[in-house]
């Protein structure tokens, strides 16, 4: 086991960073990430973690999550119609199976699709590589069957890894990753070989850590998303920065709760200077003008300290 | 480290619709949505529980909402949880009688054993009793035979039946935790409705070993249980979520009716500092003249014939 996941450099959110500009002299980079799920009645187990919480079948979990599917995905979609505001879907690929018509809505609204595994209730604990390396083609393969589009962003399902999965990444020409929560702005990635960058995808906004860890007041939730969005607005009048909100249909997709994200997008979009992205466009952007002066500036620090 | 069996990512129920049979899939938008009595848009219907916690019930295998949790003789939470059935209770007839409410009523057994006074006010009054198992310590699960939980479901309903001359035709798991079996033994005991899956904005028709069974979406995440005894979140902000979830399904009522359930536990909401919540609560959703007091039994007819 390593002590340091050695896939990233310190690197001080001061003044020295180069800056960062967003097209059109935007501030802040919004993109939001509705994460399209399937859990299964009845997943096989794996040693680090158990697929629920209750003896299957957990009716209770299982069918709180089914909820996303059957009914409030169109909720929280007509949302973002509403303030116009493109999904990044984070995608359990498996979905393209079950339901794909869901998968259709998103891709008719020219949405992006990024890679969330096969399933949510299949970890990559204890992966080998064979076998990760068949999790990540079997993504590949079916989103570009199923939109003709090769996926450029990965976040591990359910949070799940090996210490091998940002190398397998880039070497599958995977652009972005949002597994990483160190900063607010895109940072590269150490991988073995070729560029991986690390898009911010906010745990803090995200609706599973609010409303099922943090056990937020829906009412409060836009409060949250409107202090997050504040001050990232402010400090990207300096150095741009990105806001990302993550969504479940199954959370934020409750009646009682899609207010708080409409009334949070009402204000966001409300506002000048925003970048209304997705992660592709994000990664894109900055593989393209601040890939590589954010290297020269990891590599000046590196030598800074080496001669201090 | 350990690596897994390749059969950790063969998918053998990855194909359209459901990974299991016991409901088909169709999307949100392709549904048929109910017309109400009256063209009502919204259909409400409250669903207050009586229970009973053995003083030397288990955990076994996950804490039951509301069980006991401190070492045995637990006096505290056996006596808590037995004040809905003393006190809570009576307090809810009163709101319930002032704001004209016909609650459904989901009831243990041993309360019809043990308190068949308490029982009597609910069927003098003609209200609709939903079997709600054994007791509380009876809890269904994935782990559980199935003879002994057919037992389970045979002694509840016998005992519910006889106690009030209903039909009983719905059901209420403990803790919304089912075996693979339940929907099976419930219609083969003449049960119509289950209360226990949370993933649906209308009652959909769940296929059994004979016949259909009918799923009311009664609602968790509204609960009293959920925010105010598992969330610990406020009064007010239980008030406003239920009302926040009543006001959006009447709000996309255009296309059909639409329900709001309420579930609520005289041991939580009975207590005298909350009843006025549950009061505020109701009184909102009850304002409006397109709203339809509806039982569970009735509920479920309806839908039988405008959705089968």
């Amino acid at each position: 086991m390593r002590r340091d996941p050695e896939l990233y450099d310190f690197c001080p959110y001061d003044d020295s960073r180069p800056q960062i500009t967003w097209p059109g002299g935007a501030r802040v980079a919004l993109w939001v990430a509705p994460n399209i799920e399937f859990y299964e009645y009845d997943p096989p187990s794996n040693p680090s973690r158990s697929p629920w919480k209750r003896p299957i079948p957990d009716v209770l979990h299982y069918s709180e999550r089914d909820y996303g599917n059957r009914v409030a995905h169109w909720r929280m979609m007509e949302v973002l119609d509403r303030h116009g505001v493109r999904g990044s879907i984070s995608l359990n690929v498996a979905m393209c199976d079950h339901h794909p018509e869901i998968v259709r809505e998103a891709v008719d609204r020219g949405w992006e699709l990024f890679s969330h595994g096969i399933y949510n209730t299949r970890y990559n604990y204890h992966l080998s590589e064979a076998q990760e390396r068949a999790v990540i083609e079997d993504a590949l393969e079916t989103v570009e069957r199923f939109n003709g589009e090769r996926v450029a962003g990965w976040l591990a399902p359910a949070l799940t890894h090996t210490e091998r999965t940002m190398d397998l990444l880039a070497a599958y020409g995977i652009r972005y990753t949002c597994d990483l929560f160190h900063d607010d702005q895109p940072q590269p990635v150490r991988v073995e070989r070729g560029r991986l960058v690390s898009i911010p995808y906010s745990l803090e906004m995200n609706d599973v850590i609010v409303y099922n860890v943090n056990r937020v007041a829906p009412r409060r939730y836009a409060d949250l998303l409107r202090a997050n969005f504040d001050q990232l607005y402010a400090e990207g009048a300096d150095n741009g920065t990105v806001m990302c909100i993550p969504l479940h249909a199954y959370l934020v997709g409750q009646a009682h709760r899609i207010g708080a994200l409409d009334e949070a997008l009402a204000y966001i979009t409300g506002h000048e200077d925003v970048w209304l992205a997705t992660g592709r466009e994000i990664a894109d952007h900055y593989l393209e003008h601040h890939y590589d002066p954010a290297v020269a500036h990891l590599e000046r620090l590196r030598a800074e300290e080496a001669s201090a | 480290m350990s690596t897994l069996d390749d059969r950790y990512l063969a998918y053998d129920k990855r194909r359209y619709g459901m990974d299991h049979e016991r409901y088909g899939w169709q999307p949100w938008p392709e549904r048929t949505k109910p017309r109400w009595p009256g063209d009502a848009k919204v259909a409400l219907f409250v669903v207050p529980s009586l229970q009973w916690f053995p003083l030397d019930m288990t955990n076994h295998p996950f804490e039951v909402p509301g069980g006991m949790r401190t070492p045995y003789p637990d006096l505290r939470h056996y006596s808590l949880r037995d004040y809905g059935n003393r006190v809570g209770f009576y307090r809810f007839i009163r709101v319930f009688e002032e704001l004209g409410v016909q609650p459904s009523v989901a009831v243990n057994a041993a309360i019809a054993e043990r308190y068949p006074r308490l029982l009597r006010e609910v069927s003098s009054r003609g209200w609709e009793v939903i079997a709600h198992g054994v007791d509380m310590g009876h809890v269904h699960h994935g782990e559980l035979d199935r003879e002994t939980e057919a037992e389970w479901i045979a002694h509840a309903l016998d005992v519910l039946r006889k106690a009030t001359g209903q039909d009983v035709r719905g059901w209420l798991s403990i803790a919304k935790s089912e075996s693979r079996h339940t929907p099976d033994l419930l219609t083969a005991r003449g049960v119509d409705y289950t209360c226990d899956w949370n993933n649906d904005d209308l009652p959909y028709p769940m296929r059994t070993e004979s016949g259909p069974l009918w799923t009311l979406p009664h609602p968790h995440l509204t609960s009293d249980l959920h925010v105010l005894e598992h969330f610990k979140q406020t009064e007010e902000s239980w008030v406003r979520q239920v009302c926040d979830h009543f006001d959006v399904m009447r709000r996309e009522a255009g296309d059909g009716g639409r329900l709001v359930g309420l579930s609520l536990h005289p041991w939580i909401t009975g207590q005298p500092h909350r009843i006025g919540a549950v009061r505020e609560a109701l009184a909102h959703c009850l304002a409006r003249d397109d709203v339809w007091m509806a039982t569970c039994s009735e509920l479920i007819d309806h839908c039988r014939d405008a959705l089968s």
